[in-house]
């Protein structure tokens, strides 16, 4: 169900109907696009692979995006520590404790 | 007491795992090995008149015959010689049986006898006789080689995985995982091309320069053929009843290799090698066992890969840098593509 | 590996971990399910466990296709394959999977040809590679396998290639949650919800586990920082009071799907009116049928199947582990009867099924303290 792996289209088979070539660090595989008939992958495009058949195209932009999130995890808190440190933290309180979600009927 | 109760034979309990183990623990040992209490190893040492020799034996079952790297022929040399190798011997000579198969053209044999001249001169063993079968079409894949081996120990070392103590080290002599992954893409069933070859070599060189310069620090070797690395190490662990700490980043793998393993979902550490050897060296003599099989000539890529610990008993544990951890144990049969 | 090793730095991941660290409110035990079992072989393989705060436990659900067939399925399709002029073809995770009468690999061994396949594309090769066989293709999976079905169905019927069919047992994943949360044992704060199923499905099938749950859901990659972040966004979520459908894996999952894929499942599948799961019995609407213009590549239509039901053995305890109830250990029969090497119920065959992943790679290291590193 759930063995997908990210490869690059080195070739897209001539003849064949949506058939290229993946590569996944020098590995090659025959892989079956047609389930991106709507948006055919080019040459130098990355695809996730499963069961020789490339699933959805790999967004670069949102892979970047969210290593850039992941760099930032943690920055805003310590931002907010070193603003505690000077004593201007909120009268909210930020350390108090938070509302949790109450199941409505429950 | 492990008893064999499988109704029939299976593929796995050729695979050098879970059922292997419980075919040669429960079968064959109590009925050909009785009261022995030695733990099973690669070659057998023995005395004949009073000297010291090392035996082994070895099959060779493989398709297609002929792969990128190396073909039956030369695995059956090297095999033989590395069983020897990896107990602390030099092998000196070697006996060989070849069942061939009804129909086998005569050119796949002679190009795999002449394989097996230019390894025997490789790696400094003689032939000294063997045996021939025929069987009829549709059996042997062509062909089975057999062969049977003896050699005479290395001074300065002694090969015991009862030696083996917390503290040690885990020496690893090069990249995992070449020979078998070449063999899966070779037989074509998954349509996966890669410029990969198998790893077949005699290690004894390698051997030969860690035992010479660290032989007593030396407790433990194997080579990692079926089943790999995981099995190998599992094995010493309930040897030896200690635990084994592997850490993934320093375990050598090729990029090709890794990158098949994802797309089929295997690991690395349950695939066959045929040109590598794992040693259990002491704290003391690590480094200069490192250094040793590094400056020795295909030595390279050997890498320190892990510790033996007091826990977990008879288990092997992989931990990455940031803390996880999981148990690798030894598969029931071969290791499977999924999907999943 | 690009695309999967930026995803393994350590350091992020530790950076993650400790984010999680400062979320996690220690009055609080949070029960957290990750549908997949692909997931669930994730968070076993990377160690996950050991660098979350004990007070986040992770549910394993029940997203395991291996572990809700009906063993009787097995059967089935084993028993028309037979024949010796069919060849069996079916993905490596289903080779040592137990029917009543042994599983592929032992029928193999008695002489039924049985291979594996990596794609039902290499399942389709091989009947034009030998075209005097029948080649019945066992397929399983959720939504994600099955559009590879559903194309290749469409290519066997434009090539012509008469010497094939599929056994279909691909199943969808809603109404395994459903039946999860319809569960009265169950009690959870949030969903780890399924990579790659929402690739096809896209992400607004779970809106109704936010919206009439009040569960929030991630929709979440495999890779250590993928779980890792999906976890941050729901405790991001749990402490802010909201249910809410977010997707982690934005740089595969396309929030609307993939609308080619559904539309080719469309033309080949239909969902019949209810099919059994292994644990969780009788599902409506829960399972693909090949519809009737592709019944000529339908071995249900083309072969007398036997129909055989069997009874999960009432010792093992598949059922509650499948549906979170239960943890692995806690089963009767685990490590006991029901191992690896002699598996009684599906979970402990299928490496994403949770006794198998529990077994393999967490069972022994309950001993183990902090080791120091090698360095």
């Amino acid at each position: 169900m759930c063995l997908a792996i990210p490869g690059k289209i080195v070739e897209l088979v001539a003849g064949e109907n949506c058939v290229g070539t993946v590569e996944v660090t020098g590995v090659r595989r025959k892989v079956q696009l047609g389930l991106l008939e709507d948006d055919m992958p080019k040459v130098g495009d990355w695809v996730l692979i499963h069961v020789g058949f490339a699933m959805s195209k790999i967004s670069e932009q949102d892979a970047m995006e969210q290593m850039r999130l992941l760099r930032a995890l943690g920055e805003t808190e310590q931002a907010m520590e070193e603003v505690r440190g000077y004593g201007l933290e909120n009268d909210d309180g930020h350390d108090a404790p938070r509302q949790w979600n109450v199941k409505p009927n429950a | 007491m492990v008893r064999f109760r499988d109704p029939q034979i299976e593929m796995a309990h050729g695979a050098g795992g879970k059922a292997s183990r419980r075919l040669v623990e429960g079968l064959f040992a109590p009925l050909l090995f009785p009261g022995s209490t030695e733990p099973l190893s690669d070659a057998a040492h023995l005395k004949v008149d009073g000297t010291p020799v090392a035996f082994t034996t070895d099959s060779f079952v493989v398709k297609p015959l002929r792969f990128p790297g190396g073909s039956i022929g030369e695995l059956a040399v090297n095999g033989t010689m590395n069983d020897l190798a990896v107990s602390g011997a030099k092998g000196c000579a070697m006996v060989v049986t070849f069942i061939l198969e009804e129909g086998l053209p005569t050119p796949v044999l002679a190009a795999e006898v002449r394989a097996m001249s230019e390894a025997l001169k490789r790696a400094g063993i003689t032939m000294c006789g063997g045996d021939t079968k025929v069987v009829e079409r549709g059996k042997a894949d062509g062909m089975y080689i057999t062969t049977a081996g003896i050699g005479t120990s290395l001074p300065g070392v002694k090969i015991d995985a009862r030696s083996v103590r917390p503290g040690d080290k885990i020496l690893l002599s090069g990249p995992i995982g070449d020979h078998g992954i070449t063999i899966l893409l070779a037989r074509g069933d998954l349509d996966l091309e890669a410029d990969l070859c198998s790893d077949t070599r005699s290690v004894l060189p390698l051997v030969e320069a860690l035992v010479a310069q660290c032989g007593p620090g030396v407790r433990w070797m194997r080579d990692p053929t079926r089943g790999g690395v995981a099995t190998s190490l599992n094995e010493l662990a309930r040897d030896c009843g200690l635990g084994i700490e592997l850490l993934e980043e320093e375990i050598p793998v090729r990029d090709a290799v890794r990158g098949a393993c994802e797309l089929l979902g295997l690991d690395p550490l349950h695939i066959a090698n045929e040109g590598q050897f794992l040693a259990v060296v002491s704290q003391d003599y690590a480094d200069m066992a490192l250094n040793a099989l590094q400056q020795t000539d295909g030595g390279q890529e050997a890498r320190i890969i892990g510790q033996v610990h007091e826990e977990p008993t008879n288990a092997v544990l992989v931990t990455t840098r940031y803390g996880g951890s999981r148990i690798v144990d030894m598969l029931v049969g071969d290791p499977l593509p999924r999907i999943c | 590996m690009r695309y999967v090793d930026e995803f393994r730095d350590p350091e992020l991941i530790t950076k993650a971990s400790e984010e999680i660290r400062r979320l996690a409110d220690p009055a609080r035990h949070y029960r957290i399910m990750e549908v997949c079992g692909g997931h669930t072989h994730a968070i076993y393989r990377f160690g996950l466990k050991d660098i979350l705060p004990s007070n986040i436990e992770l549910i394993h659900g029940p997203g395991c296709p291996v572990c809700v067939l009906p063993m009787g399925r097995i059967d089935d399709g084993l028993a028309i394959a037979e024949d010796p002029n069919i060849i069996f073809a079916a993905f490596g995770d289903m080779m040592r999977v137990p029917g009543a009468h042994g599983s592929p690999f032992e029928h193999k061994a008695r002489g039924t040809d049985v291979r594996i396949v990596y794609s039902p594309a290499d399942a389709l090769e091989l009947a034009k590679k030998y075209p005097e066989r029948e080649i019945i293709f066992f397929a399983i999976g959720f939504e994600t396998t099955a559009p590879s079905t559903a194309l290749t169905l469409m290519s066997a019927k434009a090539q012509e290639i008469r010497n094939f069919s599929v056994f279909c047992n691909h199943v969808t994943i809603v109404p395994a949650i459903r039946a999860i949360l319809d569960s009265p044992d169950m009690r959870l704060d949030g969903f780890i919800g399924p990579g790659h199923v929402s690739t096809v499905i896209g992400c607004r099938p779970y809106e109704w586990i936010a919206r009439n749950e009040g569960k929030p859901v991630v929709t979440s990659g495999f890779e250590p920082l993928d779980l890792l972040q999906s976890i941050v966004m729901l405790l991001r979520q749990l402490h802010a009071g909201e249910a809410r459908v977010e997707n982690q894996y934005k740089r595969v999952v396309p929030w609307e799907g993939n609308r080619a894929a559904l539309k080719i499942m469309a033309e080949v599948f239909e969902l019949r009116p209810y099919f059994e799961w292994r644990g969780l019995g009788f599902i409506s609407q829960s399972a693909l049928r090949i519809r009737d213009k592709y019944a000529r590549w339908d071995a249900e239509q083309r072969y007398a199947v036997p129909e055989t039901r069997v009874a999960d053995p009432k010792s093992a305890q598949c059922g509650e582990v499948l549906k979170g109830v239960l943890k692995p250990a806690q089963c009767k029969l685990f490590g006991r009867e029901c191992t690896p090497e002699h598996p009684i119920g599906a979970l402990m065959v299928s490496s994403e099924g949770s006794c198998a992943a529990y077994y393999n790679y967490e069972y022994r290291k309950s001993l183990v303290t902090r080791i120091a590193s090698v360095a």
